[in-house]
């Protein structure tokens, strides 16, 4: 299994690419007939991947699609596909019977008998939640036009965790929101988001912490509101304003201490473009600083596409795959600096 | 956590493993008392752990509040799904609707009724479904907003919407 290195969806001109790195629509579906698949026998389940391999292959849905049986990749290919966020950690961690589709060069794919029995995801760089709506629901027809979901009038779309009943959506965007970190203004977006049903998550998804002051926040309400509705509000109200508060904090950290965030910039950027021994969790942290200075144009010479790139290019799997060696836990930290010093610049 | 019988907050929770078998009882302070627990406060303490196995036992004996409501379709109960928070099968949703309805609204910000995207097989009555309550929806928000020129314009679709429903014996005129 080769994979590009570079993310799909680290482009540094995209939408707001200041503040916002990614976003994604998740759309979860079951096939009627039969049980969700905490309810399966072994059999059903290999029902189930047998008869999504067969529609999803010969639908057309895409001319690159690659068709991973789980069972058949290693644990480091399960765990490219998850830093990737292609798969959950979920599906990683249970192989038996579970596939995932990638598709449109990884902006998509189909995780097959995770929580339900379709999980089709699609992604994009920066704020661009209606291109990435409007592929994956073409997809959703596509399948839908070969198979029953389980759906009712009522309900909707029937899923196996009723919080995602109804539309069974996900629309999530990554951000990037270190001034309100540092402001502490990130605990009332926190409080905010949950006054208005949205969930605010990690880097790594549900339960992690906001390494490199990424936090991904997504709907929460599936069943009510229309998709258009959903999406409209999500885009138009909801995440414009974290962007605007995001950027007026970088402002006002700027006008009030300029120079301490240059200098947080400037000794990020000197440690990672140094140090010979790096753990992921500092590697994040300091790319956090380095990329708020790129972005606030503090910093010369460095890319934000590059730092964009590197905060996917330090995660295990990533690393392991770019040094095409079975690197041992210890051995990751020297080639995480390696590959760090060389991309910024070694001084 | 939640009682296993209602959708009341569990204040009494035991585990017991009988054989190997693990079992966990969650109960609200109704039918904790109804189990004959004694709470904290109360009078004529009795050994919790006797009272739970009375409980554990009245629950398997067939009567109005022991009987345990399964899925037809995949034999799950209510109880089960407290315990995994999943549902085994789309029936699920059927069967456990009563229990189920105050959950969802209350995860679901007060969503009671899909009104998005349906499967083309599905049909297209419930397209129209959708349309008449996501109209009377909007003729609430227009009416709450005083808009009225928009609440009649939004009534007059509704009632081309509802007039195009194909006569049924229950709303065929009857010649008088």
């Amino acid at each position: 299994m080769r994979l590009n290195p570079d993310g799909p969806w680290t482009d540094a001109n995209a939408p707001h690419g200041d503040v916002v790195l990614s976003s994604r629509v998740r759309l979860a579906r079951n096939i009627a007939g039969f049980p969700f698949v905490s309810r399966t026998s072994t059999a059903q389940c290999h029902e189930i991947l047998n008869l999504a391999r067969q529609i999803v292959v010969n639908a057309n849905l895409s001319d690159d699609l690659i068709w991973i049986d789980l069972e058949q990749t290693t644990e480091q290919e399960r765990q490219l596909l998850v830093e990737r966020h292609l798969i959950s950690k979920n599906l990683a961690e249970n192989v038996e019977n579970r596939a995932a589709a990638i598709l449109d060069h990884e902006r998509l794919s189909i995780m097959v008998n995770e929580e339900d029995h379709l999980r089709m995801q699609a992604l994009g760089p920066g704020l661009q939640i209606e291109p990435v709506f409007d592929r994956i629901n073409q997809i959703d027809d596509l399948i839908e036009s070969h198979i029953d979901y389980a759906f009712s009038s009522r309900w909707g779309y029937l899923t196996a965790c009723p919080t995602n009943v109804g539309t069974g959506i996900r629309l999530s965007v990554m951000m990037h929101l270190p001034a309100l970190k540092i402001t502490g203004e990130i605990e009332r977006v926190r409080r905010a988001a949950k006054e208005l049903h949205l969930a605010v998550r990690g880097y790594y998804g549900e339960g992690s912490e906001s390494a490199g002051d990424f936090y991904q926040i997504s709907n929460q309400v599936t069943l009510g509101r229309t998709e258009a509705d959903l999406r409209q509000h999500f885009r138009d109200a909801i995440i414009p304003q974290i962007i605007e508060y995001e950027r007026q904090s970088r402002q006002m950290l700027c006008r009030r201490n300029g120079v301490l965030l240059d200098d947080r910039a400037h000794r990020a950027l000197g440690i990672l473009r140094s140090a010979r021994l790096l753990g992921v969790e500092e590697a994040m942290k300091l790319l956090s600083r380095v990329r708020l200075g790129v972005c606030l144009e503090r910093l010369d010479g460095i890319d934000q596409g590059v730092v964009n790139q590197l905060f996917l290019q330090v995660q295990p799997a990533h690393l392991r795959l770019l040094t095409d060696t079975e690197l041992a836990d210890d051995e990751l930290r020297e080639a995480r600096a390696n590959l760090v010093r060389h991309a910024l610049g070694e001084h | 956590m939640r009682c296993d019988y209602c959708d009341n907050p569990a204040v009494v929770h035991e585990t017991t493993v009988k054989n190997g078998v693990t079992k966990q009882v969650h109960l609200c302070e109704e039918h904790a008392r109804e189990a004959g627990i004694v709470l904290p406060g109360q009078s004529s303490p009795q050994k919790i752990q006797q009272v739970l196995n009375q409980f554990v036992i009245s629950k398997s004996a067939p009567g109005k509040r022991a009987t345990k409501k399964s899925c037809p379709t995949c034999d799950m109960t209510f109880a089960d799904f407290r315990h995994g928070s999943m549902l085994g099968c789309a029936d699920c949703y059927e069967t456990f609707e009563k229990e189920l309805t105050p959950i969802i609204e209350r995860s679901q910000n007060a969503g009671t009724h899909h009104v998005g995207k349906a499967p083309q097989r599905a049909g297209v009555s419930i397209d129209r479904q959708h349309q008449i309550r996501q109209l009377i929806k909007e003729l609430d928000d227009a009416v709450a907003a005083e808009q009225y020129e928009r609440a009649a314009a939004l009534r007059d679709k509704l009632r081309t919407l509802e007039v195009s429903f194909p006569p049924t014996p229950a709303n065929e005129p009857t010649e008088t």
